[in-house]
C-alpha cells in the first residue's frame, strides 16, 4: 500500500509548464465533451488527443500501470453487467434491430447493443489518460490555487489543499497503527473469520479517526491564531502567471468541448450517432 | 453555543480537509466484502456520516464529494461524476442532523442514535435510489434497469455502513467528551 497519489516529479516540458488553472480547465472541457457525446467517432478523436497529450507529458508508463489494471477490471464488469441487465437497451436507443446471433430468447446480441456498449467503453477509457496527466503533472499546492481562480470559494480550495497535504500523512499513520496492532496479535489476513476481521479493521480505524479529530483541533487553532479567514480574498504563493501557451491551451480545450456540442446538436441531432438509420 | 446549519468556520474547513483525506483513504483501502462480487460495504460512508453529524452538512457534503472524487481519480484516472455527486449529497443530507446533536458535550443517547439513523437512511435512500440512477441516465445514458438495481444495492450497503460505523463512532466519541455540568462543587 504505497501512496502513488501525486507522485509529483517536476519536469520541464510543455504540459508541466502550463499553469494548474489551464490544466484544470482543459481537463474539465475535454471530460465533459466525452461525457456528453455518444458519438464514437468524436470519442475516438478525443481519445487520440488524450494519448498524444499523455506522450507529450512524459509520464512514465509504470507510474500508471496499476491504475490501468483497475480501470480494465472495472470496465469489463460494467460491460458484462450492462448486457446482463439490459441486453436490448441498444435497440431501444437506436430504434432498429440488426441481429448477429442469439444466445437465448432474452439475450440476443445485436449490432445496436454492441455499438452502444463499445461506445460506452471507449467513453470511459478515453478520459483515463487525461485524469492521469492532470493528477501527475500538477503540483498539489498549485492545484488549490487554480481551484480558487476558477471561482471556487477560497476556503473550499484551502480545504482541498489540506486534503492533499494530509493524505500521505494519514496513509503513514494508518500503516503505523496497523503494524502496531498486528504486532499485538491482530490478524487482518484471510486466515481470520470475516466477523473478527471486520472488528480488527475497526480497531485500526478508531485510533486513526480519533487522532484525526485531535489534529483538526490543532490545525484549526493554528490557523485561527494566524488570522485565517479574516478577509474575503487571499493570494496564493504558488499561483503561476498565465502565459501565451496557457491561453492557447484553454482555447483548445474550449474548442474540443464546442466540437462535441456541435456534433451532438448540429450533425447528429441528438447525443447518439445513429449509423443504422441511413 | 448555538449551532447554525450552514456555518463555515475555520474548524469546519479543517474538518473538511482532513475528513476528506480520511474518506479517500478508507474508500480506497478499507472495504468489507459482503460475499456478493463487486459489492463491498464501504466503511468510508460511516466516516462521512460521522463527520457530517459532528461538523454539519457543508463539511459532510464536501468531505464525501472531495473524497470520492479523489479516490476515483487515483484508482481509475477519472471520476464517475454521478456517483460522486450522490456521495456528496448523502453526507450533505445526513448533516442536517448536526444542530440537533450535542455530541461534543458528551450527549449521545438512544433517542439521538435513532434520530441520526433516521436522517442517514433518508439521505441514503434519496441519494442512491433517486439521484444517482437519474444522473447516471442523464449524464452517461446508462440503462435504467441496471442503474436502479445498482442504486438499491448501494443504498442498502451504504446505509448499513453509516448506521453501524457512524453510530458506533458517535457513541465512542461522546464518551471521550466530558459532560456539561459534570463537575460539582464540594461542600
Amino acid at each position: 500500500m504505497k501512496a502513488k497519489l501525486f507522485d509529483y516529479i517536476d519536469r520541464d516540458n510543455f504540459i508541466f509548464n502550463l499553469s494548474g488553472l489551464t490544466k484544470l480547465v482543459c481537463f474539465i472541457c475535454m471530460t465533459f465533451s466525452v461525457m456528453f457525446s455518444y458519438d464514437i467517432r468524436y470519442i475516438l478523436f478525443v481519445a487520440l488527443l488524450s494519448i498524444i497529450f499523455f506522450r507529450m507529458s512524459g509520464v512514465q508508463f509504470r507510474q500508471i500501470k496499476l491504475m490501468l489494471i483497475y480501470v480494465a477490471i472495472f470496465l469489463l464488469m460494467n460491460f458484462l453487467l450492462t448486457f446482463l441487465f439490459s441486453p436490448k437497451y441498444g435497440t431501444e436507443i437506436y430504434g432498429t434491430t440488426h441481429e448477429i446471433f442469439r444466445l437465448t430468447s432474452r439475450y440476443v446480441v445485436t449490432q445496436e447493443q454492441l455499438l452502444y456498449q463499445v461506445t460506452k467503453l471507449t467513453k470511459y477509457a478515453s478520459v483515463v489518460p487525461l485524469g492521469m496527466i492532470f493528477l501527475l503533472t500538477t503540483n498539489p499546492s498549485e492545484f488549490a490555487a487554480s481551484l480558487s481562480r476558477v471561482g471556487c470559494n477560497y476556503k473550499g480550495a484551502y480545504a482541498v489543499s489540506l486534503t492533499l497535504r494530509y493524505f500521505p500523512d494519514m496513509i503513514r499513520d494508518y500503516q503505523d497503527i496497523a503494524l502496531a496492532q498486528q504486532s499485538r496479535g491482530l490478524d487482518l489476513s484471510k486466515k481470520e473469520k470475516l466477523g473478527v476481521r471486520v472488528k480488527n479493521v475497526m480497531n485500526i480505524c478508531v485510533p486513526l479517526i480519533f487522532s484525526t479529530l485531535d489534529r483538526i483541533e490543532l490545525i484549526t487553532n493554528a490557523m485561527d491564531l494566524r488570522g485565517f479567514g479574516k478577509y474575503k480574498k487571499r493570494t496564493w504563493y504558488v499561483a503561476k502567471k498565465l502565459r501565451k501557451s496557457d491561453w492557447f491551451s484553454m482555447l483548445f480545450g474550449a474548442l474540443v468541448l464546442a466540437g462535441s456540442l456541435a456534433m451532438s446538436f448540429v450533425v447528429n441531432g441528438s447525443r447518439f450517432w445513429n449509423p443504422f438509420v441511413a | 453555543m448555538e449551532k447554525k446549519l450552514f456555518e463555515f468556520k475555520t474548524k469546519t474547513l479543517v474538518a473538511t480537509g482532513l475528513g476528506a483525506a480520511l474518506f479517500t483513504l478508507l474508500f480506497m483501502y478499507v472495504k468489507i466484502p459482503t460475499g456478493i462480487p463487486e459489492t463491498e460495504i464501504q466503511t468510508a460512508y460511516g466516516i462521512g456520516a460521522f463527520f457530517a453529524a459532528l461538523f454539519g452538512p457543508i463539511a459532510g457534503g464536501l468531505i464525501a464529494l472531495i473524497g470520492h472524487f479523489l479516490s476515483d481519480s487515483i484508482q481509475y484516472g477519472s471520476a464517475w461524476m454521478s456517483w460522486v455527486i450522490a456521495s456528496g449529497l448523502t453526507c450533505f443530507i445526513t448533516g442536517f442532523v448536526y444542530p440537533k446533536l450535542k455530541v461534543e458535550e458528551g450527549e449521545f443517547g438512544k433517542s439521538d442514535i435513532i434520530r441520526f439513523n433516521v436522517y442517514q437512511i433518508i439521505a441514503n435512500a434519496v441519494a442512491w435510489i433517486l439521484v444517482a440512477p437519474v444522473l447516471d441516465i442523464v449524464i452517461y445514458a446508462e440503462s435504467p434497469s441496471l442503474v436502479f438495481t445498482q442504486g438499491v444495492v448501494a443504498a442498502i450497503s451504504n446505509a448499513v455502513s453509516a448506521g453501524v460505523i457512524g453510530s458506533i463512532l458517535l457513541v465512542l466519541y461522546s464518551k471521550t467528551r466530558s459532560k456539561k455540568g459534570s463537575l460539582s462543587k464540594e461542600a
